[in-house]
C-alpha cells in the first residue's frame, strides 16, 4: 500500500505543470477561474495549444495519436491543468465518441474521424436523450429507414450539450423494432450541415443557452456513417457511457473550486469580522474538504484497477454520484458565502469584456447561477437515480 | 388550541387566490416582466383596491387591521404565483415600521398612503460587511443644524428602485456593532447625495445598493427615539422573515403538487415513474418536510403576537431555519424528480427553485437563524 506518487509519476506532474504554466492564456485562465462565459473559441484555443503538444486525447492509445498514458497519468493530467483554470477539453469528441470509433469503427472512420477530433477541426455534439427517453433510454424513437447507400433520419434529440456550435452529432436511432427495444438501435454519425438538420435552443433556469434540441426531418446520412454494426448501437452506447462516467469525479475542478470558497470565505466579513473566523461557516467547508479527500482516494483506487484491465466497471456509478453531490455542495457553499449578494443578477457582468462596476464583491456575480446550474450533475450522464440502480444491480447484485 | 382559519381569514383566502389565479398566471406573470421590470402599477392598484396592501396596518391608520396570520394568508398565495410586486418591502417591513415606531405625523403621512397603494417603500437596512447580524451598522448619522447628515452605503435594498421612501439605518452613537445607537431615517430618495445602483434579481425582482454622501434629512424624518432602533429593526426582520415563511411554504407545497403530478404522469421503463420505490420514498419525505414546514410558518406567524421579545426571536429564527432547510430539500429534490425539464426557464418548477432559493438568503439564511437559535442555547441560564 503506497499512496504517493512514484518518482516518474512527480516527474510527470511536473512536466505537465510546467507546460501548463507556460502555455494557458492568462485570459482564458482568469475566465475560468472568475466563472465567465466561455466562447467556442476559447474551448477552442485550448484544444489546439493541447493537440500541438499531442495531450488533447489524454485518455487515447498512442495508435490513434494519443499519449498513451496511464489512467494515474491522466488523473494528473487533468487535475494539474483544473488547478490552473483550464477550460476543460470538451468530452463529445474526445471522450465519448472517439473511443467508440477506435473500437467499433471501420478503418475509413478511424483514418477520416479521429485526427480531425484531434485537431479540433471536428466539434462533435451527443444525440441520445429524447423527450419521451431519459432515464429509459433504449426506449428512444428517433428512426432511421434504409434507402439505398443512406439513412433517413426522423426525430428529435434533447438536452444537447453545445450543439450550436457542433459540426457533427453522434446520435442512437431506431432501426429496428423487433425484440427487446435494445436490440434495434444503430450508431450514427451526422454532419451537422445536412439539410433537414434543425437546432433550437433551451433556455435554463440561470438564462444561458447551453443545451438545444436537434430536429431530424428526412435527414440522409451515408450508410458509411453508421459505427460498427446495424442493430448494435445499444452494446456501443454502454461502452461510450462508461467512458464518459470515468472522467466525472471531476475531482481537480472541485480542489480548484475549494481553494476559491476559501478564498471568498476569507475576503467575506460577517459582523464586520471575515467569514472564515466563523467556525459555523468553516466547518460546513471542512465537510467538504474531507468529502472531496475521500472522492479523490477512490478515484485513484479506481482508476489503478482500471489499469489493470482497461475497461471502467460499474465502480465509476460511485465517483458520479459523489462527485456531482460534491460538485452541487460546493456552487451552494459558494452561493451562501456571499449572503445577500447572492441576489443581483447582472448577466452582462458574466461577459469578459464587460467594463462595467460589479454589484457587490468582484466574485459573486456567477455563483448564483452556477449554483442554478450545477443541478443538472445529478441529471445528466445518467441521473444519480439510474447510478444507484446500477450500483444495486452491478455491485450488490440485488 | 384551534388551528382552523376564522372565516374572514378563508374569505381573504379566497379572494388572493382568485385574484391571483386570474391575473397572475405564469404566462401572465412572464409577459408582465418582459414588459416592466419588478412592478406592475395596474396590479398594485388593484391589490390596493382588494384591501390587501392595508393588512397589518390599524383601521384608524387607514388600514385593514389584521395580524401576522392574515399577512400569512397573502404571502402564501404570493409565493405559489411568484408575485415580485413589492409587497414585502412596502407592507410588511415598512408600514409594519412606521406602524411600531412611527410619530404621528408620520403615520398620518405614510400609512393611508401605502394601503392606499400611492406610495412605495423600501427598508435600506443591510451592509457588505454586516452579512445578516442586525445590529452591525456602519452608515453614520451627524446632527447638523437642526436635522442630520447621512453617511454610508448599504446592500441588496429590496425594491430600492422603485420606492417613494427609503427607511435608512445609521448609527447615531454607539459601536460599530452595539446594540445601542442605531436610529432610523425616512429618506427621499431623490435628495441630493442618495445614490441608487438598480439591477434585477435572481428570482425577477429588482434590489438596488444606497450610497449616502452626506444626505441631509430633517428631524422629523427620524422614526422613534434616537440611537432606540434595533428593537424595532430586530421586530420588522422578524416579521419579514415570518412573512418569508409563509411564503416559501406556499411555494414548497405548489412544488409537491407538481412534482407528484409529474410522477404520476412520466413513463420511464413502460411505467409512470411514480411507481418507483425509491422516487415514492423521495415525495414522501418531500411531503413530511412540507408538512413541517408548515406548522413552523404557523410558530412564526403566531410568535409575532408574543409579548416577549425574546421568545419571538427564538420561534422566528427556529421557523426560518427549517423552512430554509426544508425549502432546499424540496427545491432541489423537485428539479431533480423532474429530470432536465425541470431544469428549464420554460417550466414553473425552476422559478419556485430560484426563488426558495433567493427566501432562503434574504435576512439570514438557515445557518444564520440556526447559529442565532444556538446562541440562544448558551445563553440559558
Amino acid at each position: 500500500m503506497d499512496l504517493e506518487y512514484t518518482a516518474d509519476e512527480r516527474a510527470f506532474r511536473d512536466e505537465v505543470r510546467e507546460f501548463v504554466q507556460r502555455n494557458l492564456p492568462t485570459d482564458l485562465a482568469a475566465k475560468v477561474h472568475e466563472g465567465k462565459r466561455l466562447s467556442r473559441e476559447d474551448f477552442l484555443a485550448w484544444h489546439r495549444i493541447l493537440h500541438k503538444r499531442g495531450w488533447v486525447a489524454a485518455g487515447w492509445p498512442k495508435e490513434f495519436g494519443g499519449p498513451g498514458w496511464t489512467p494515474v497519468q491522466q488523473h494528473i493530467f487533468d487535475e494539474e491543468c483544473a488547478a490552473a483554470g483550464a477550460p476543460f477539453v470538451l468530452p463529445f469528441g474526445v471522450r465519448m465518441v472517439a473511443p467508440v470509433i477506435q473500437r467499433f469503427g471501420n478503418g475509413t472512420q478511424k483514418d477520416y474521424f479521429l485526427p480531425r477530433i484531434l485537431s479540433g477541426e471536428h466539434w462533435w455534439c451527443q444525440g441520445y436523450s429524447e423527450p419521451g427517453s431519459g432515464s429509459d433510454l433504449a426506449s428512444l424513437k428517433t428512426r432511421a429507414v434504409r434507402e439505398g447507400d443512406h439513412y433517413v433520419v426522423n426525430g428529435q434529440k434533447t438536452w444537447n450539450t453545445l450543439g450550436q456550435y457542433a459540426d457533427w452529432i453522434f446520435c442512437l436511432v431506431r432501426t429496428g423494432t423487433e425484440g427487446r427495444p435494445q436490440e434495434g438501435i444503430s450508431f450514427l454519425l451526422i454532419d451537422m450541415k445536412t439539410p433537414g438538420v434543425t437546432v433550437r435552443p433551451i433556455r435554463t433556469l440561470e438564462g444561458e443557452h447551453e443545451i438545444n434540441e436537434i430536429w431530424f426531418e428526412d435527414v440522409k446520412v451515408p450508410i458509411a456513417n453508421l459505427v460498427g454494426e446495424e442493430n448494435k448501437g445499444w452494446t456501443y452506447a454502454k461502452f461510450l457511457l462508461g467512458h464518459e462516467r470515468t472522467g466525472i469525479a471531476g475531482v481537480g475542478r472541485s480542489k480548484r473550486e475549494l481553494k476559491k470558497l476559501k478564498d471568498i470565505a476569507r475576503r467575506e466579513r460577517s459582523s464586520g469580522h471575515p467569514l472564515i473566523e466563523d467556525a459555523r461557516f468553516r466547518d460546513r467547508i471542512a465537510q467538504v474538504e474531507i468529502e472531496i479527500l475521500a472522492l479523490e482516494v477512490t478515484n485513484l483506487r479506481v482508476l489503478s484497477e482500471e489499469g489493470k484491465q482497461r475497461t471502467p466497471g460499474p465502480e465509476a456509478s460511485i465517483l458520479k454520484v459523489r462527485g456531482s453531490e460534491i460538485q452541487q455542495s460546493l456552487s451552494e457553499l459558494m452561493m451562501h458565502a456571499i449572503g445577500h449578494y447572492a441576489l443581483p443578477h447582472v448577466r452582462e457582468a458574466l461577459d469578459a469584456d464587460w467594463t462595467g462596476e460589479p454589484v457587490g464583491p468582484d466574485y459573486a456575480a456567477p455563483l448564483a447561477g452556477t449554483y442554478f446550474n450545477f443541478r443538472k450533475t445529478s441529471i445528466y450522464s445518467g441521473s444519480n437515480e439510474i447510478q444507484k440502480n446500477i450500483i444495486s444491480q452491478m455491485i450488490l447484485g440485488l | 388550541m384551534d388551528f382552523s382559519l376564522a372565516e374572514e381569514r378563508r374569505l381573504l383566502q379566497d379572494t388572493i387566490k382568485r385574484y391571483l389565479g386570474r391575473e397572475y398566471a405564469f404566462d401572465q406573470r412572464r409577459k408582465r416582466l418582459a414588459a416592466n421590470a419588478g412592478i406592475s402599477r395596474e396590479i398594485w392598484k388593484q391589490l390596493a383596491e382588494l384591501g390587501v396592501l392595508g393588512i397589518g396596518i390599524r383601521e384608524d391608520d387607514g388600514g385593514m387591521g389584521g395580524d401576522a396570520f392574515d399577512t400569512m394568508i397573502v404571502m402564501e398565495a404570493m409565493g405559489r404565483a411568484l408575485v415580485v410586486e413589492p409587497y414585502l418591502s412596502t407592507v410588511v417591513l415598512a408600514a409594519g415600521l412606521i406602524s411600531d415606531a412611527g410619530s404621528d405625523a408620520q403615520r398620518a403621512a405614510w400609512l393611508p398612503a401605502i394601503a392606499a397603494g400611492e406610495k412605495l417603500l423600501a427598508f435600506a437596512h443591510g451592509e457588505a460587511a454586516a452579512r445578516y447580524a442586525a445590529s452591525y451598522v456602519e452608515t453614520r448619522a451627524v446632527r447638523s443644524g437642526k436635522g442630520w447628515k447621512l453617511e454610508g452605503t448599504k446592500a441588496v435594498v429590496l425594491n430600492g428602485d422603485s420606492a417613494d421612501a427609503l427607511i435608512v439605518s445609521a448609527r447615531t452613537g454607539g459601536n460599530v456593532s452595539g446594540r445601542e445607537g442605531i436610529s432610523l431615517f425616512i429618506v427621499d430618495p431623490k435628495s441630493r447625495g442618495v445614490s441608487l445602483r438598480a439591477y434585477p434579481t435572481q428570482d425577477a425582482g429588482r434590489a438596488a445598493d444606497l450610497r449616502l454622501n452626506g444626505v441631509e434629512v430633517g428631524d422629523d424624518m427620524r422614526i422613534g427615539a434616537e440611537g432606540q432602533a434595533l428593537a424595532f429593526i430586530e421586530r420588522s426582520l422578524d416579521r419579514a422573515n415570518a412573512a418569508l415563511c409563509a411564503e416559501a411554504i406556499g411555494i414548497i407545497e405548489a412544488m409537491n403538487e407538481a412534482t407528484l403530478e409529474y410522477l404520476k404522469t412520466r413513463k420511464q421503463f413502460g411505467q409512470p415513474i411514480g411507481r418507483f420505490q425509491a422516487l415514492q420514498h423521495r415525495m414522501a419525505d418531500m411531503t413530511i418536510k412540507a408538512v413541517e414546514a408548515r406548522s413552523m410558518a404557523i410558530l412564526a406567524a403566531s410568535a409575532m403576537s408574543s409579548a416577549d421579545p425574546d421568545e419571538r426571536a427564538r420561534r422566528v429564527a427556529s421557523a426560518k431555519a427549517f423552512v430554509s432547510q426544508a425549502g432546499r430539500f424540496v427545491g432541489q429534490q423537485a428539479i431533480q424528480l423532474h429530470g432536465a425539464i425541470g431544469m428549464t426557464d420554460e417550466l414553473v418548477v425552476s422559478h419556485w427553485f430560484k426563488r426558495l432559493a433567493m427566501i432562503d438568503v434574504t435576512f439570514g439564511d438557515a445557518e444564520h437563524h440556526l447559529g442565532r437559535v444556538s446562541d440562544m442555547i448558551l445563553a440559558e441560564a
